[in-house]
């Protein structure tokens, strides 16, 4: 049944990482990406690489879950290795026709794709141990310093959540327009590629209209029970950030400082 | 002192053409008065259109009158000031169970009103406890709503609007998209809330077996009002009824009819045991003779 599946990734298990507060996994996948990025040196990645095991290893998420997400950009992936191996200028290695590989696009085309995969699998991560409500309520409050420059974040939320409540009703409607449309001999599997897009019409109208449909009840149902925003509005289960949280802060930090530190020590011990 | 009190009521849907020029009006509703009391329960009847709905949505504020004045709670809801006391005190469950839950986690959504409303966080979650408990979904507050069935969601929503804690309910054919069962379940859940928490409650549906519990029945077609009594009283009336587009409980229907071929049997008979009992003695009666 379409109403089962589980949206964004959830992985459900007790471990401490699904305890943390969402904020602090936020901030975490960041500091983890920025540090991909920021720091280049061997030493570095064997540092990232390090700290993302041990991030797996108490996740108690089975490494087979991780490495799912990265089906999806092995075509980027490969783009991304190809183009920087040939394109790389520097001293060549050896060539392919008027293509030549360089040292340097070596170097690279490997960083890049260790980058890429490592990038993906952090945030995986994030996403395995955080349900869709949590990572939402999380974003609310770590962006809510931009409240004051006029961006409407509890707006932004609050539209995130109804879009998470609604991607399963939706799926199930579009299943059963699907099932009614070849009922009457609708056809959404012969043909090409441009044929398929057109017999998906059928599909999509009545899918749009009904949406709007629901989008025009929801928003009299919000009204109806004192929706006004995010002003004036109390919280049910607000976020507060425990001892664990803290712990993760300063790791966080402690793991910042140790790669700036490896990636200096390792930059001199280059030059050297 | 009624807590809805509505005075020559009108109200036009406009349609307007690309320039938002005025093209056309419908009148919905024409010169409506409504009086409810504290308390009690209320069903509106009505066929399609008879303008049952829009009426209900004046008393949350949500359409305001073209013409006439609709106080609720001694409030007049084109006061824009009073509008979230309004809202608060005047609940609606609407039509579609998964078009007004708002929380992708039960305890969550009936949560929403009150957080709407600013209550302290503890008193949330009383109010959700006491609510859920109210409409018997409280062994599901953790679930999400996208599991429950059309009759638990549409208890969940009623538990949502319970937890603001109003003064009137107002349903807006909240069984028209369920099974028989579920249909049962919501008309229990309304009825105990308006025995137990004296819940005023203002039912609109065109299901003549969920009328047959309230207080007062009132008929409406066109946008008026064109009978209105007891549920005994209106369902004597079965030929009007007929004219009005609206079925008849099935027992009335065979009391009516029976009385036609000659059968002498009292007018409003409403339930299958009623129309038993009739019969029943109506066979003695015979026998006697």
């Amino acid at each position: 049944m379409l109403r089962d599946i589980t949206l964004g990734q959830y992985y459900p298990a007790n471990s401490v990482l699904h305890k943390l507060d969402p904020r602090v996994k936020l901030a975490g996948t960041m500091v983890f990406i920025v540090s991909l990025f920021a720091f280049r040196s061997a030493e570095a990645y064997i540092g990232a690489t390090l700290f993302l095991a041990a991030v797996i290893r108490i996740s108690k998420v089975p490494l087979k879950f991780m490495l799912k997400g990265l089906k999806s950009i092995i075509f980027l992936m490969m783009l991304t290795v190809v183009f920087n191996l040939f394109l790389t200028r520097g001293t060549v290695v050896f060539r392919l026709g008027f293509l030549a590989v360089t040292e340097e696009g070596i170097e690279t085309a490997v960083f890049m794709a260790i980058r890429l995969v490592y990038l993906i699998i952090g945030s995986s991560v994030m996403t395995l141990t955080t349900t869709p409500n949590d990572l939402t309520d999380g974003l609310e409050k770590a962006m809510r310093p931009l409240g004051k420059v006029r961006v409407p974040v509890h707006e932004i939320a609050m539209m995130m959540s109804i879009a998470l409540r609604f991607i399963p009703i939706l799926l199930e409607e579009t299943d059963k327009i699907m099932k009614a449309q070849m009922a009457r001999g609708a056809d959404f599997e012969s043909g090409g590629l441009i044929q398929k897009a057109k017999n998906m019409i059928p599909l999509l109208v009545p899918l749009f209209i009904s949406a709007f449909r629901r989008a025009n009840d929801l928003a009299m149902a919000m009204e109806a029970r004192g929706y006004h925003g995010g002003e004036g509005r109390t919280k049910m289960k607000p976020l507060v950030y425990r001892g664990r949280d803290k712990i993760a802060y300063l790791l966080l930090l402690l793991y910042l400082v140790l790669m700036f530190l490896v990636n200096r020590i390792g930059f001199f011990a280059g030059l050297i | 002192m009624g807590i809805i009190k509505a005075r020559h009521v009108a109200f036009d849907y406009l349609r307007m053409d690309e320039e938002g020029q005025v093209e056309s009006r419908s009148r919905a509703v024409d010169d409506v008065d409504l009086d409810v009391e504290a308390g009690d329960f209320v069903a509106i009847l009505g066929h399609n259109g008879s303008g049952k709905s829009t009426l209900a949505k004046h008393i949350n504020a949500i359409l305001l009158p073209t013409e006439g004045t609709v106080f609720v709670d001694g409030k007049d809801t084109q006061d824009e000031s009073k509008l979230w006391e309004i809202r608060q005190s005047a609940g609606m469950v609407f039509q579609n169970p998964d078009n007004q839950i708002i929380g992708t986690i039960v305890d969550e959504d009936v949560g929403f009103g009150p957080e709407n409303m600013g209550v302290p966080q503890d008193e949330i979650w009383q109010r959700v406890e006491e609510s859920l408990k109210a409409v018997g979904m409280w062994e599901y507050r953790s679930h999400s709503p996208n599991k429950l069935s059309g009759g638990q969601k549409q208890r969940v929503a009623i538990a949502g609007v319970v937890a603001m804690r109003p003064k009137c309910i107002v349903l807006d054919e909240p069984t028209a998209m369920l099974d028989p069962n579920g249909r049962q379940e919501v008309i229990r859940t309304v009825r105990e809330l308006n025995r137990r928490e004296h819940v005023t409650v203002l039912l609109i549906t065109h299901y003549m077996e969920e009328v047959i519990h309230a207080d007062k029945v009132i008929v409406m077609d066109q946008g008026k009002i064109v009978m209105q009594g007891t549920p005994r009283e209106v369902f004597s009336h079965v030929g009007e009824l007929k004219r009005f587009r609206l079925d008849v409980p099935q027992a009335t229907l065979v009391a009516y009819e029976l009385q036609k071929a000659g059968i002498a049997l009292p007018d409003g008979i409403l339930s299958n045991e009623e129309l038993i009992g009739a019969l029943e003695a109506y066979r003695k009666k015979r026998q006697n003779k």
